[in-house]
């Protein structure tokens, strides 16, 4: 849009900065299309993802049990935090070293990628426009792929765990009978009802993180727009609006990772109980 | 916001870093956190017997210093008693001692007393008798008269 020669209006603006850079070279047209991928969501996920298991990693490697430094400390605090969670939630301490590792990876990978929100809107897309990259969105999670893909590894896990817990009899069984009761007539009724939780536990877990940092990523691209004016009430108004919603969204951007680790330890301490 | 193929890419990817950290990262850091829990747990109880051992050693050195001054106290007592009875017993040696003095003195000083007098009685008679010679001369025979003279002496003593 910004090689168009004329400065883009406020609509092109938000529509091309809510263009994925995917391998079909311009906007998807269709709302689902296998054929397709993101290559920006991916790109920045596998290297945010990266870029903070090897800082963890790091801790974790250098880890004494003696006087720790502040970095080893404060990684610390972050697995204490998490494994408290997740001791209160999972009672199973078997499942618990595959979970609390989860949970942690969740926890700190959400994080940093929302933390990606708080970098200047157009800084990251305007450096991939000088080398030629048409498009850019930097925040993983505010494409509902990147939720909604950890969403469903999810509830791969809760599957796993209720076939684990409750044998695959055992949770067909529970699949058929709960919540309603043991009858011939209800089979049905409870099968959809748990179909029905199942689909609806992780299209609000993927849609819940999704929808805020969306919202919040199209409200810093409105404060941008303000700038964008050019004007001296335009430019106090995206310095002061700019500075109070990014002081905002570091509340929204830690809730938001810590609710969605919170709700994959409660649905995984789901699927180790039985109706 | 439109669905492709990027979801299952995250789908893997969070796999692999769910493995990743339970592999690499948790184990090492719960496995410090756990050891040094126990340390300071070490520690805490070390320091708790430290200060019972503490408390023990200072109650043992109260009750030693109460027996080393009872101690000193017996020894003190038991010196003064010692002290008065040589004390004592050197004033009744003393007292024996000049008592025989005295005892002494005055049996030589009756003695002495006695001899003088024997010898005074003895001048005496002699004087009487030779008086008596010169009075009488002849008359008087010494040996005729002895036994008069010898109670004349015993008179006069």
């Amino acid at each position: 849009m910004a090689t168009a020669g004329h400065a883009p209006t406020a609509s092109e603006y938000i529509v091309h900065h809510l263009t994925q850079l995917n391998t079909s070279g311009h906007a998807q047209q269709n709302v689902i299309d296998w054929s397709i991928i993101n290559i920006d969501t991916v790109f920045y996920s596998v290297l945010i993802g990266a870029v903070s298991l090897y800082f963890l990693w790091r801790a974790a490697s250098k880890a004494t049990s003696g006087v720790p430094g502040r970095f080893q400390a404060a990684v610390e605090i972050l697995v204490d935090m998490v494994a408290d969670q997740a001791k209160g939630i999972i009672h199973s301490a078997e499942s618990r070293k595959f979970v609390a590792p989860l949970a942690l990876t969740v926890f700190v990978w959400i994080f940093m990628m929302n933390a990606m929100d708080l970098l200047p809107v157009d800084l990251l897309p305007r450096i991939g426009e000088m080398f030629g990259i048409p498009y850019m969105r930097v925040v993983a999670t505010a494409d509902l792929n990147g939720a909604l893909g950890m969403s469903i590894g999810v509830l791969l896990v809760c599957i796993y765990y209720n076939i684990k817990i409750k044998g695959a009899k055992g949770w067909i069984h529970e699949l058929f009978t709960a919540p309603f009761g043991n009858h011939p007539l209800l089979y049905p009724v409870n099968f959809i009802m748990q179909m029905i939780e199942f689909l609806a536990k992780t299209v609000s877990h993927g849609m819940r993180l999704f929808g805020n940092m969306y919202a919040g990523e199209l409200v810093f691209m409105l404060i941008a727009l303000l700038g964008g004016t050019a004007t001296v009430m335009g430019f106090v108004g995206h310095v002061i609006a700019g500075s109070v919603w990014a002081i905002f969204h570091i509340l929204i951007i830690t809730l938001q990772a810590f609710i969605f680790m919170m709700l994959a330890l409660v649905y995984i301490g789901q699927a180790h109980e039985s109706h | 916001m439109n669905l492709n193929a990027t979801l299952i890419a995250q789908l893997v990817v969070f796999f692999i870093l769910v493995v990743f950290t339970m592999k690499f990262v948790w184990p090492p850091i719960v496995k410090a956190l756990d050891e040094r829990a126990k340390k300071v747990a070490d520690g805490l109880a070390a320091a708790d017997k430290a200060k019972a051992d503490l408390a023990h050693a200072e109650k043992k050195v109260v009750e030693e210093m109460r027996k080393a001054r009872e101690s000193a106290g017996d020894v003190r007592t038991s010196a003064e008693k010692q002290a008065s009875t040589l004390i004592d017993e050197a004033r009744a040696e003393a007292g024996r001692i000049i008592a025989a003095a005295r005892e002494a003195a005055e049996g030589e000083a009756a003695a002495a007393a006695q001899r003088a007098k024997e010898a005074l009685r003895d001048q005496i008679a002699i004087l009487a008798l030779a008086g008596a010679e010169k009075i009488l001369r002849k008359e008087v025979d010494a040996k005729a008269h002895a036994e008069l003279l010898a109670n004349l002496k015993q008179e006069l003593q």
